[in-house]
């Protein structure tokens, strides 16, 4: 039995001042022992609450190893406190089979040191045209079906998706909401900055017009909808509405929208460079507002390695996207200081939004064993990075607040030793 | 001076500097006299990955007059073609030998990125929009040749200003030596900041002492509107209500015809030639700075 001893643990009532038992890949008590204990680890002053779940991550297995694989994106995952990652289908292939879901599944639990939750495409080769045979994935266990990266825009597709989606339980339509003729050979938000240094810009209707097609299909086909790392304010109104009229929605947001804004990007850093672009400070202020307040339901990382010699190429052929996977706790605890705002963004929420049953549960006797352990009074600098990638825009940068220990299914797969 | 990448980050101090050697270096030239070939033995590498006539031809002399061996990079005969990236070609000029490296590029801040990975000094010859700090330095050493000194004078610049890497480094510029500038041209074409602007030439024409035109940038996808030559084009009647002693200026090329009639460009107010010639001392300046002569 391995005992978490003198933290604050997020129960079902909420934070308290207690000790957690763990034996197996089950919590067995909360407060006083129950028995014999093996092992026990000072938590004193520490957060105790379930493993974060995150609901956007690119493993890059397989197709683009030297990125990252299963093997160091879990380790990566560990590192930032996540016990299960919804895998995004971008992979080469991309993941729009039974077959190729389970070998996925097979190879994570060989290799993973956390969960890994394929999410599948909408698409037959994430092509758009095609829709890929969703019974039968979601008989599989999936959940999440996205074209990620790529938005379904063909209207009559989307909707013979979301018919489909409809009649199956707890499947989710997941958008890269960017209409592509909008945002064709952009590389950041259009406006004063693009047309100052005159780069392409992407325009927030690109992202707009994207959401409002997708929420008005959501709505006739009665589809649960879930939109991927919002950028914009405008787009927050739009599910804002469609909420009060019962539209089945639900909204992500990465961290580094939370923290970066245009008024960053007069360096054309590299590692700030990602789809969507990063939007005007009024932009950021509100999502962050919206995520406090609960409008954004999610914080999901959008975790994208890339080589640094894929990124340090110039702004306009710089491959898009940062890492996330293991800052982004840090990030949340820096918008509220909040445990319930920590917990509820980076595991309930997600968690019931992938349907992964054994993570995002409150601390309780009973709870499954998908713990972490976070220091919010950690100052860090992150230097280097469990994944294989270090594209990140917080390289160099200090945070405050870090993961200190990650227990998957009762086993430490991440302890950070100060 | 690691690298001359804007006019905004080398301060009045650093651009009193590059001036007043400039000078120096352009007073020696017209009296013939034998320049320090204070580069002696040095590589200076031209990387010019988009076409330039004056400002390559301009640095290539410089360095050439400063006694530094030239290497020049044409992106129709080398591997960019070829899909080669910036980072790859750059580090592959530096490692064959170029010492200081002179860059243009058409996107914003690559110099700035040249200067990151070789660790080598490098001069932004042009960035894309952004900045072009050797054509300013240049326009104001023209400036300080003709008045003495740029304080106090006001200074329109006219036409598509938005997309001029040129008017982004001569405002800074101009600015900082003193000068009132104010913006002219159509919305379209005005960039967003604060600085006193109009949309009528007419109404600025007899205020100030310096009408600095502009190109339209094609390239970059603008159109001139129909009425762009009635509202906008320095012709001769226009000239004709300029101050006595006014002068107009162009960084080149010229569209004769077009922000330019061809009597203006090649009339006595013109300092179009003047600002050609004081690119090479300017150059000289920027090459020796960034290669840490000590003046």
């Amino acid at each position: 039995m391995i005992g978490l001893v003198n933290g604050v643990v997020w129960g079902p009532g909420g934070p308290v001042r207690s000790d957690v038992w763990v034996e197996g890949d089950t919590v067995v008590a909360v407060g006083a022992a129950p028995g014999p204990v093996e092992e026990v680890r000072d938590v004193t002053g520490m957060l105790v609450g379930p493993g974060f779940v995150d609901l956007h991550a690119h493993l890059r297995d397989p197709g683009q190893t030297w990125k990252e694989d299963l093997v160091s994106g879990t380790r990566a995952a560990a590192a930032g406190g996540f016990t299960a990652v919804v895998a995004m289908p971008n992979t080469t292939p991309a993941t729009d089979t039974v077959d190729l879901v389970e070998d996925m599944r097979r190879r994570a639990g060989l290799e993973a040191v956390v969960l890994v939750v394929p999410a599948a495409a909408l698409t037959v080769r994430r092509e758009g045209k095609e829709p890929v045979d969703l019974e039968a994935l979601h008989g599989a266990g999936v959940r999440v079906f996205t074209d990620d990266g790529d938005w379904v825009s063909d209207d009559a597709v989307i909707e013979e998706l979301m018919m489909a989606a409809a009649r199956l339980p707890g499947a989710v339509i997941a958008q890269h909401a960017e209409e592509p003729v909008l945002s064709a050979g952009g590389h950041m938000h259009e406006g004063e900055l693009s047309r100052r240094l005159g780069v392409a810009g992407i325009p927030p209707a690109a992202e707009h017009e994207a959401v409002a097609r997708d929420l008005l299909i959501a709505a006739a086909t009665g589809a649960t909808y879930h939109v991927q790392h919002v950028s914009s304010a405008s787009t927050l109104d739009l599910v804002a509405e469609a909420r009060e009229r019962g539209v089945r929605v639900t909204v992500e947001v990465t961290p580094h929208h939370l923290d970066f804004d245009t008024g960053d990007l007069e360096s054309l850093d590299p590692n700030l460079k990602m789809y969507p672009p990063l939007r005007e400070p009024g932009d950021r202020i509100a999502l962050r507002e919206a995520l406090v307040a609960g409008l954004i339901d999610a914080v999901a990382t959008d975790h994208a390695p890339h080589l640094a010699g894929e990124k340090e190429v110039g702004f306009a052929d710089s491959a898009r996207g940062v890492i996330g996977l293991e800052t982004a706790a840090s990030v949340v605890w820096g918008v509220g200081q909040d445990p319930d705002l920590l917990f509820g963004s980076l595991s309930a929420r997600p968690a019931r939004i992938a349907g992964v049953g054994r993570h995002g549960h409150p601390v309780e006797p009973g709870s499954p064993a998908n713990l972490v352990v976070f220091d919010p009074d950690r100052r860090w600098t992150p230097q280097q990075f469990h994944s294989r990638s270090a594209n990140s825009p917080y390289l160099g940068r200090e945070l405050t607040g870090r993961v200190a220990l990650t227990l998957y299914e009762g086993s430490i797969v991440h302890e950070e030793t100060p | 001076m690691k690298a001359l990448l804007d006019v905004g980050s080398i301060g009045a101090a650093g651009l009193r500097g590059l001036l007043d050697r400039a000078r120096d270096h352009a007073d020696a030239l017209r009296a013939g006299e034998r320049v320090v070939p204070s580069l002696d033995g040095r590589v200076v590498g031209l990387l010019f990955f988009e076409p330039s006539t004056r400002t390559r031809v301009s640095f290539d002399l410089a360095a050439k007059r400063l006694g530094a061996t030239v290497l020049v990079l044409d992106p129709d005969r080398s591997s960019i073609n070829k899909g080669e990236s910036l980072r790859d070609t750059v580090l592959t000029v530096s490692s064959i030998g170029a010492e200081i490296l002179v860059v243009r590029h058409s996107e914003a801040r690559s110099p700035a990125l040249v200067h990151t990975w070789t660790g080598r000094p490098v001069i932004n010859a042009g960035d894309g929009t952004n900045q072009h700090p050797t054509q300013a330095l240049a326009d104001c050493l023209t400036l300080e040749e003709r008045f003495g000194s740029i304080q106090g004078l006001r200074v329109a610049i006219v036409g598509d200003i938005v997309h001029s890497r040129v008017a982004g480094s001569l405002v800074d510029a101009l600015r900082t030596l003193g000068a009132e500038v104010i913006l002219v041209g159509p919305d379209a074409m005005l960039p967003e900041n604060d600085l006193p602007r109009s949309g009528d030439l007419d109404e600025v024409l007899a205020e100030v002492d310096v009408v600095y035109l502009l190109r339209i940038q094609r390239e970059r996808g603008v159109e001139a509107s129909d009425d762009y030559q009635s509202r906008f084009q320095l012709d001769f009647d226009r000239s004709a209500r300029m101050k006595p002693e006014a002068v107009v200026m162009h960084p080149g090329p010229i569209n004769r015809g077009v922000e330019i009639s061809v009597e203006v460009a090649d009339g006595p107010r013109s300092l179009i030639l003047d600002q050609v010639a004081c690119g090479v001392p300017v150059r000289m300046a920027a090459l020796e700075a960034v290669g840490g002569i000590d003046w």
